[in-house]
């Protein structure tokens, strides 16, 4: 290859033929990757969830019919949501914790602005199993809130991790009272 | 034998445009393989066997399948009750998927054993290690489309998994899901891959055996062929043996298929799936059940994964963790207990992975997961360096006469 960039080049002046054609493949190299990523970008995008997906619903929850001790199970984009109302000694033991003691560590306070209710994405932080806890006979694990069988989670009445393989607290989904009863998830 | 040239007049037409004959010939007939080789070679041609099974009772099952979550499970109840002799088809593949591990891993056991990863066959046993990968792939595809519970929270946890990653773990995983969970975007999507991946499955066997023709098959001595002497073709004497093991896999494949059909299954599997229920009891298929016990022993979610993902990445490097010599285990004395020592550890993990994840249970799973490293980054590496190697025979042609007896006519062995 050297050879021929000499023959069209002048006799004993440097070889710049090579320095062209070293440029010529990194242009036509970089082009070839950019190409490249153009079009697997689109590719692997198609895989996100669709526009319809996306479009979430909301669902309203009536808390009249829960009583104080009962937890329910409401669906939320086709994953459980945990509403607990809780009795006073389940609210005392979750605001009495030290932040010391907790893995994933977040005040009852900022997970439950009114104390009386805790609402609770349904799905273990772990791999994604559904904690027992919220029927009646339950076992609700070692820290009285919910316990998920899968691998060993406990959580406690704040719904925070505290033993188990899990990372994090049970998520608290974005919600808000549309009236004293009423609670919109969503 | 036959001829590398073929004397039909139409055979000669097409060799002369594309040597499909010769090749043949070449890579199935007179291929020379070490005479000594014994049963534990069977096992590569019966998992290209169930491949080629897979591939066929799936294809079958495709034309009867529907990938809808509200379809779905009816679609294989129908099968199963209604489409003639769909019942048999399912079977076979449900069934043959376990077949299929069951070859592959006694397969991956007698390289382990024999030293096969050894040089200069590193690169066959990676394409090895790449091929129970993918199978992984397809077997976990596979069973989350009847969606039944445990394919559901199967696909659940396992995609899970992806959320442990570091920062954009997250994101990952709604992008696996194509959602805000398992539901019908995935079930599709699952669909298309469980479809593509034997088939992808088949390109790399192609590649798994070019390396082998290339170096040829190790043997139970795990020296080199020196010799035309060492060697014996592959037809007859190894086809009629690869024929032969097949009739007695399919003898244990149907006696699954026709009388324990579900008995390597999970009955809760035939409830439909529920987003709303997890079932109390979660456990894979037995082929991965030491993985899962890997994944529970660790306490943290991140390590968990990471000790599993390196359970089998391991093995990529084996061929330079082992610092032994010899290849064969017949002439490692120590090595050859602790062989059996580690194919006990990998049985006892793959039982604890199948009991709930609490009290003695996580002890045990803990302790063999330990010894399941120690076996591969400590013993291996000094084993290699302490243990004394029994002499090695001067060739496999010897040794092969020496174990017959001088009283036995060579002229048998010679024949070819
Ligand atoms: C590497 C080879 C393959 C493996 C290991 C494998 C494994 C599996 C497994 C474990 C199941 C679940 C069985 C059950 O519980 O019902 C399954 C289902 C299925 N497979 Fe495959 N498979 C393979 C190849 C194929 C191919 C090539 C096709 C189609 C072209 C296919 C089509 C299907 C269909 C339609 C189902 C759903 C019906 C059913 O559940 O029985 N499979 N496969
Ligand atoms: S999914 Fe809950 S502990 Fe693993």
């Amino acid at each position: 290859m050297a050879e021929t960039s000499h023959q069209h080049g002048v006799p004993g002046a440097p070889p710049s033929g090579e320095t062209r054609r070293d440029f010529l493949i990194l242009t036509a190299g970089a082009m070839g990757a950019i190409a490249t990523i153009a079009v697997v970008w689109p590719l692997l995008e198609t895989m996100n969830p669709a526009a319809d997906t996306l479009a979430l619903s909301s669902t309203e929850v009536d808390l009249s019919a829960i009583e104080v001790g009962q937890s329910v199970t409401v669906v939320w984009r086709n994953k459980p949501v945990f509403v607990r109302r809780r009795t006073q000694e389940e609210i005392d033991a979750a605001r009495a914790v030290s932040l010391d003691d907790l893995g994933d560590k977040q005040t009852d306070e900022e997970r439950a602005p009114k104390p009386e209710w805790l609402v609770l994405v349904g799905v273990c932080t772990h791999l994604g199993c559904i904690p027992l806890g919220t029927k009646k006979g339950d076992p609700r694990g070692d820290f009285g809130g919910w316990f998920c069988p899968c691998h060993g989670s406990h959580y406690d009445t704040s719904g925070r991790i505290r033993k188990g393989p899990a990372p994090k607290n049970l998520e608290v989904p974005a919600y808000q009272f549309v009236s004293d009863t009423l609670v919109k998830i969503g | 034998m036959s001829t590398p040239v073929p004397r039909n007049k139409v055979a000669q037409w097409i060799e002369y445009r594309l040597p499909v004959f010769s090749w043949m010939n070449h890579n199935l007939t007179d291929f020379p393989e070490p005479k000594n080789l014994n049963y534990w070679w069977n096992f590569g041609s019966l998992a290209g066997i169930m491949l080629v099974w897979q591939i066929v009772t799936g294809i079958v099952l495709a034309m009867h399948y529907t990938p809808h979550v509200d379809m779905a499970f009816d679609s294989v109840e129908r099968i199963m009750r209604e489409v003639e002799w769909g019942w048999l088809m399912r079977y076979a593949h449900m069934n043959g998927g376990s077949m299929f591990f069951a070859v592959v891993y006694i397969h991956i056991f007698r390289g382990l054993y024999y030293g096969s990863y050894k040089s200069p066959r590193e690169i066959l046993w990676w394409l090895g290690i790449v091929l129970l990968f993918l199978m992984m792939g397809a077997a976990f595809t596979g069973y989350v489309l009847p969606w039944g519970q445990m394919s559901f929270w199967a696909a659940t946890v396992i995609t899970n998994l992806f959320s442990a990653i570091p920062w954009i773990g997250g994101g990952v995983v709604e992008w696996l899901w194509g959602g805000f969970g398992v539901d019908n975007p995935l079930l599709n999507r699952f669909y298309a891959l469980h479809y593509l991946l034997p088939f992808i499955i088949v390109g790399v066997v192609i590649l798994h055996i070019w390396a082998l023709h290339h170096r040829r098959s190790n043997n139970p001595l795990g020296i080199d062929i020196k010799s035309a002497k060492d060697t014996i073709p592959f037809h007859p004497y190894y086809t009629i043996r690869d024929m032969f093991g097949m009739g007695a896999m399919l003898f244990v494949l149907f006696v699954f298929v026709f009388f324990v059909p579900n008995m390597l299954g999970e009955t809760i599997n035939y409830v439909e799936a529920n987003p709303l229920q997890t079932p109390s009891h979660i456990v894979p298929e037995w082929y991965f059940l030491p993985y899962y016990a890997i994944l529970r022993a660790i306490p943290d979610k991140l390590g968990g994964v990471i000790a599993m993902l390196v359970s089998i990445l391991v093995l990529f490097i084996l061929p330079w963790l082992d610092t032994s010599k010899v290849r064969s285990a017949r002439f490692r004395p120590i090595y050859k207990q602790l062989f059996w020592v580690f194919l006990a550890d990998c049985i006892v993990l793959g039982w604890v992975g199948a009991q709930p994840a609490e009290g003695v249970y996580i002890v045990i799973s803990r302790i063999c997961t330990a010894y399941y490293f120690a076996h591969f980054l400590i013993i291996m590496p000094i084993l290699g360096k302490l243990e004394r190697p029994r002499p090695l025979p001067e060739s496999i042609h010897e040794a092969v006469l020496k174990k017959r007896g001088p009283a036995q006519p060579a002229a048998a062995m010679e024949k070819h």
